[in-house]
């Protein structure tokens, strides 16, 4: 298996601030990573570097063999890198499908401006599409609902699945249970990261609960200051004394042993 | 795929167009501006979908004018659908150019700069000397395929060509706000940034609907130009933006025909009110609006759409 995304000596500095530095890290095809670290460790700035938001000041980051460094966003969308939103990006006006049927029409469209002009919104292409990734996230009771009466926890996976109609081969997600409630976590990440693997999709997610990163990632990536201090499956990364003492908190894990 | 809405359009203007050679001239002739105007109103409902609201769409209704009368004047070149075609040619141009400038801006900064270049237009227009300053100056009598008409049959004739033009541009917008790019209008209103990373350019997107209200406006006011057979500054100055708004709210932005039928409505309530209350007709089209506002605040466009909704496939 090749590596999908390889990130050699990625470097990002906002004036004297440097929001990541010295960061190596390659991602074979079809892992789930989950990312962790405290608010400012570089997290987000490293998802943002990767999906274009961002243009990193030093480093490259190959993905399936392209150096796609600096490219604008719209530009990386279309090459299959999709992301989702720490707060749930959605069109609140619109109902869950005709959310999905937009993402799914313009994933599909062809050519620009004009195709855009030609081509119809609801396609029996992008049709189907849609609702495919609504039954893929078993949101179907919502299909007809309008966005902005969505509870939080739909409201993700219809975030997660507009990224997803494009059919991208790499998703980073941005917190995907942010705003969840701790009993709703778990069922939620398995929702999404079932769907994500029926489709073989490389994953790439910030997570804040340990638990959740400790069930769900293949793979853990821990940031503390702007670089990656740990690197390993999440047993590893997570028993590492300097993630314990940074990120997670050193009493946490044994506590948690303990009761276990 | 022809639904309901479709054939009700059809049926419209077959009814529209029959019944004019049994009317009195300045009913036809009413009925000729409004339909012209309805084409600004259908330019300015494009951007609306998209919550951008023009208050200069009047820059584009003037140079659609003004490049048929110039035409006209400069040339002798006298044929209408030429003419029409040409006005809304160099309004498209303006509107591709101003289209860089203003598709990056939203909101009351889109408005006001779209009402600012308007208003350079008409300072510019009023200085003209060469061409009347404020008086503008009169359009040439144009013919129709090498015909001639004059009298009733030339307002006729205008009649028809504006409600064909209406019928086709009501067709290739109603395709438009099906397709991929018309339809991210209310995308665009709710959340940009979604938009720009499903990978869309949204100034991109808001161009184009800039490019599409200006090639409308310019043949509302090509048309106008024929049919009233003068133009002046005042088509650019910002009191006739503010009458095509002032339709947009009274039809609301929900359906086509409501553009049409939003522009009767209004200019003849406005004919109405200037003829029985000539000191109050102001007074009379602001009612009119508040009351609009009041009881259908998704304009006139949403008596029609309850039914259209209960029709549609759930």
């Amino acid at each position: 298996m090749s590596d999908i995304l390889t990130v050699r000596n990625l470097e990002k500095t906002f004036g004297s601030l440097v929001a990541a530095h010295n960061i190596n890290v390659s991602v074979p095809a079809e892992q789930t990573v989950g990312v962790i670290g405290a608010n400012g460790a570089g997290k987000t700035t490293f998802i943002n570097m990767i999906t274009g938001h961002l243009r990193p000041t030093a480093g490259t980051i190959m993905f399936e063999d392209m150096d796609i460094t600096g490219k604008p966003a719209r530009q990386i969308v279309r090459l299959g890198i999709s992301r989702s939103f720490q707060v749930a990006q959605v069109f609140p006006t619109l109902s869950v499908f005709d959310n999905m049927c937009v993402a799914a029409a313009i994933a599909r469209r062809r050519g620009g401006l004009f195709g855009a002009v030609a081509t119809p919104l609801r396609s029996p292409a992008a049709v189907a599409e849609a609702d495919a990734a609504i039954d893929l996230f078993q949101i179907g009771r919502y299909k007809h609902a309008s966005a902005s009466t969505l509870p939080q926890g739909i409201r993700k996976l219809l975030d997660i699945g507009m990224a997803v109609v494009g059919w991208p081969r790499l998703l980073l997600l941005d917190e995907p249970t942010s705003g969840i409630s701790i009993e709703e976590k778990s069922d939620l990440m398995r929702v999404i990261v079932s769907a994500l693997k029926s489709r073989k999709i490389t994953v790439l997610f910030v997570e804040h609960d340990m638990e959740i990163v400790a069930s769900f990632a293949d793979r853990v990536l821990a940031f503390y200051d702007g670089t990656v201090i740990a690197d390993g499956t999440p047993d590893a990364a997570l028993g590492d004394p300097k993630v314990q003492e940074l990120i997670s908190g050193v009493h946490l894990r044994p506590q948690g042993a303990a009761h276990a | 795929m022809p639904g309901r809405a479709q054939l009700a359009g059809a049926l419209m203007l077959l009814f529209a167009a029959a019944a004019a050679p049994l009317l009195p001239d300045w009913i036809v002739s009413l009925a000729t501006i409004s339909l012209a105007n309805a084409l600004v109103v259908l330019g300015l409902i494009v951007l609306w979908r998209a919550g951008l609201v023009s208050f200069g769409q009047a820059l584009y209704y003037c140079i659609g004018a003004y490049t048929v009368a110039l035409i006209a004047k400069w040339t002798g070149f006298s044929d209408a659908i030429g003419l029409v075609l040409l006005g809304g040619i160099a309004a498209g141009l303006v509107a591709g150019l101003v289209g860089f400038l203003v598709a990056r801006y939203r909101e009351i900064f889109f408005a006001m700069l779209s009402l600012a270049l308007s208003m350079i237009l008409y300072g510019v227009l009023v200085k003209t000397e060469s061409l009347g300053s404020t008086d503008g100056f009169s359009v040439n009598v144009p013919t129709f395929l090498g015909f001639a008409p004059h009298g009733q049959t030339l307002g006729l004739s205008l009649y028809w060509l504006t409600l064909a033009i209406d019928a086709i541009a009501a067709i290739l917008i109603a395709n438009y706000f099906n397709s991929i790019a018309g339809a991210l209008a209310a995308p665009i209103r709710d959340n940009e940034i979604r938009v720009e990373f499903l990978g869309v350019s949204v100034s991109g997107i808001v161009h184009a609907k800039v490019v599409i209200a200006g090639v409308l406006g310019g043949f509302g006011g090509a048309l106008a130009a024929l049919t009233i057979g003068h133009v002046d500054p005042n088509m650019s100055y910002w009191t006739t933006s503010g009458g095509f708004v002032f339709v947009t709210i009274l039809a609301g932005a929900g359906s086509i025909a409501a553009a049409f039928i939003g522009s009767v409505v209004f200019e003849s309530v406005r004919s109405f009110a200037v003829d029985v209350m000539p000191g109050l007709w102001q007074m009379t089209l602001g009612s009119v609006l508040l009351l609009t506002i009041l009881f259908l605040p998704e304009g006139l466009g949403s008596l029609f759409k309850g039914r259209k909704r209960a029709s549609e496939p759930a």
